[in-house]
């Protein structure tokens, strides 16, 4: 059959994979559709809130899903690295207490940034050494994997518990970022902007190393098809070990932001959000960097909205929206081979 | 007969069985056997705890289901007769059934409503989807303080027979007053028994051998023609049920139902636990696994407050000794028990014998 094919069609381009764009207008309608249960300045505030939310939540779940995507492993123990940074910027914060209280927001951002940097790198360290000693003897064995992970989880929440005191710790804002800002009669409170902020860097900077570098490249196509990526001749394994870390430095960095979200720490706050997390990985299809922010996204906006027209269907809104994504899309909203 | 009652299904050691012997008869007269409330509070609790680990193997160690719903469940169980009873003036039994039954008929839907959407994947997105529903589920009972009476719960009465100031007969049967809460206690007894037996009694009839097939070999099992997806369901169904009425019997017990004792993730962790430690796949793992977790975690935390307090001096080793942190040991135990021990203690005893 091969040999009668037209040599012309063996040299073209192969045609481009069609992008699917219908998730991408899911966010922006249910904004709209938000907007006529309310009025305009508290839809602005809860629009606000629900991107905040929603941006810290990618940063912790974007990790995970590529480490799923490369290695088929899911990190139940994802979590504990969110509290662990939560608890280590207290390193840097609670003695520095003076910065955090001076008016001045370089101060603060600059003790803030301290901060951040000692958690990421603390978590990075601790992801490394979670995959070698957990992880590496169970590849490939997901029962094992999900009662390992959580075991991991476990023993770092009561390892929290012993450094730092089983009592909950209070996290202020650094003054500069309390209080909202006015945009017309509507509050959005500036913390909340810096968080938007602050996702949106890091999706940036993560949709630029995945598509513009080599390293990228080795990350897409391992997700897509490992095994390939193996034959050619790369160790995908030590691509693995590279996303593992980074992942866990963003859980970590999650944590800070969260944990100052929330302005108290307790030890099982990993746990609790990393429930979400797992909804939003769901949600936007396992692996998938795409569908992770847009899961995030959907995820925190329902979540406000419902929380202020009903606060008592905002409990189970998240598992409302999975199961209506899951009708829709069985697999989540991009899967392998779909963008 | 004896036989017929464990199904066939006897323990395959030497060992096992005179532990297992031991256990059985500790149970059935502890209330004679030690004295005081906590001793017997430890019994009901290994004996119920036995029930909802041996319901969750049947998920995870036959059927190959990680499933993080199980306590949900069981919470749905011991809130069913809860909150009957607590909305009623006067405690009847009536009410205990009528409460069970929403329980149960609630937990039916459930489980079947989540296994119909989540068992058609694989594993790790199943224990995903019961981990966020499970925790919404969490939330909700917190939340609805005017039904489940929130983070506090609620207390209840029991049916007179049951209550702790009843005196069936004036005198002491062997030293013992035979009140409410020995009534109870057989009463949990007679109930964990019943359950693990049919439990036992299921496994190894021909769908628990067809669940068997379907954790070594999924594609397989379809092969061979059988609907794996239906089998599946089911098993989560049943293990739901008799997780329910585990509850159903520790809220009897108790008489108080609230989310510390029946939905906090906690008690998945322990179940999780026990399974591996007593070893999965094999339901006399969960009476051995139950018995050494219950009476460790009663027990071993007096101990760990008295190393405790022996090193006080030393700053990280005294706070990890802390009787609340006995959590960390038993997590390390975990991990250490899921690398060089994956069979368990009854799969190990069992090994043994084997190989002689």
């Amino acid at each position: 059959m091969s040999a009668t094919l037209p040599l012309a069609q063996a040299d073209a381009p192969l045609p481009a994979a069609r992008r699917d764009i219908a998730p991408l207008l899911l966010v922006p309608a249910v904004v709209l559709a938000a907007l006529p249960f309310m009025s305009f300045p508290t839809w602005i505030t809860l629009t606000v809130a629900g991107l905040a939310m929603g941006m810290m939540l990618f940063i912790m779940a974007s990790g995970l899903t590529l480490v799923f995507g490369l290695m088929s492993v899911l990190n139940f123990g994802h979590g504990a690295f969110v509290s662990v940074g939560a608890f280590t910027a207290t390193f840097v914060l609670l003695p520095m207490r003076g910065w955090l209280e001076a008016d001045s927001l370089l101060a603060n951002l600059g003790v803030l940034g301290l901060a951040v940097l000692l958690a990421m790198a603390v978590t990075a360290v601790l992801g490394w050494a979670f995959e070698r000693v957990i992880i590496q003897p169970v590849y490939g064995q997901h029962l094992k994997q999900i009662l390992i992970t959580v075991a991991g989880m476990i023993v770092s929440e009561q390892l929290i518990n012993v450094i730092w005191g089983a009592e909950q710790i209070a996290l202020p804002l650094p003054t500069a970022l309390r209080g909202a800002v006015f945009v017309g009669e509507a509050a959005i409170e500036k913390y909340r902007l810096l968080a938007v902020a602050v996702g949106l860097v890091v999706f940036v900077a993560m949709l630029l190393t995945l598509n513009r570098t080599k390293i990228g490249l080795l990350i897409r196509a391992g997700v897509e098809n490992g095994e390939m990526v193996e034959a050619m001749g790369y160790r995908i394994r030590r691509v693995f070990v590279g996303v593992f870390a980074a992942g866990s430095a963003l859980a970590g960095l999650g944590g800070v932001m969260w944990g100052l979200y929330k302005e108290t720490l307790v030890a099982h706050m990993g746990s609790e959000i990393i429930v979400l997390v797992f909804v939003v990985i769901i949600i936007g299809g396992l692996g998938s960097v795409g569908g992770c922010f847009i899961g995030s996204l959907l995820i925190a906006l329902v979540a406000n909205y419902a929380g202020f027209l009903a606060p008592k269907v905002a409990l189970v809104s998240n598992i409302a929206l999975m199961v209506a994504v899951l009708l829709w899309r069985p697999a989540g909203l991009y899967t392998k081979g779909r963008h | 007969m004896l036989i017929r009652l464990f199904s066939g299904d006897l323990p395959r050691s030497r060992l096992l069985s005179v532990i297992l012997v031991a256990i059985v008869l500790g149970l059935l007269f502890a209330p004679f056997l030690f004295s005081g409330a906590r001793p017997l509070n430890t019994a009901a609790t290994i004996c119920i705890y036995i029930v909802l680990v041996a319901s969750y193997d049947l998920l995870l160690g036959y059927t190959g289901i990680v499933s993080f719903a199980h306590t949900m469940f069981y919470g749905i169980g011991a809130y069913g007769v809860g909150i009957a009873l607590a909305s009623r003036d006067e405690p009847t039994w009536g009410a205990i059934v009528i409460g069970l039954a929403a329980a149960l008929a609630l937990t039916v839907v459930l489980a079947f409503i989540i296994g119909l959407f989540a068992l058609r994947v694989r594993a790790i997105f199943y224990a995903m989807i019961t981990l966020a529903v499970a925790s919404s589920f969490a939330v909700l009972a917190s939340q609805l303080s005017d039904f489940t009476g929130g983070e506090d719960g609620r207390t209840f009465g029991v049916p007179e027979l049951l209550s702790p100031g009843f005196t069936l007969v004036d005198h002491d049967v062997f030293g013992r007053a035979v009140d409410g809460k020995l009534i109870t206690y057989y009463l949990v007894f007679a109930g964990s028994l019943a359950l693990f037996l049919f439990l036992l009694r299921l496994v190894n009839s021909p769908f628990g051998r067809v669940l068997q097939a379907i954790r070594e070999n999924e594609f397989r099992a379809e092969a061979l023609g059988y609907r794996t997806v239906v089998y599946r369901i089911w098993a989560n169904v049943l293990g739901a049920v008799v997780a329910a009425l585990a509850g159903a019997l520790m809220a009897l017990w108790l008489r108080y139902v609230g989310p510390k004792t029946s939905l906090d993730f906690e008690v998945m962790t322990d179940i999780l636990l026990i399974v591996v430690v007593g070893g999965m796949g094999t339901m006399y793992g969960a009476v051995v696994g139950a018995t050494l977790f219950i009476l460790a975690q009663n027990y071993l935390k007096m101990l760990m407050g008295q190393a405790s307090e022996m090193v006080s001096g030393v700053p990280l080793l005294a706070a990890a000794l802390h009787p609340d942190r006995w959590m960390l040991w038993l997590g390390v135990l975990f991990i250490l028990s899921i690398y060089f021990f994956p069979i368990g203690i009854v799969g190990k005893l069992r090994l043994r014998r084997a190989a002689r």
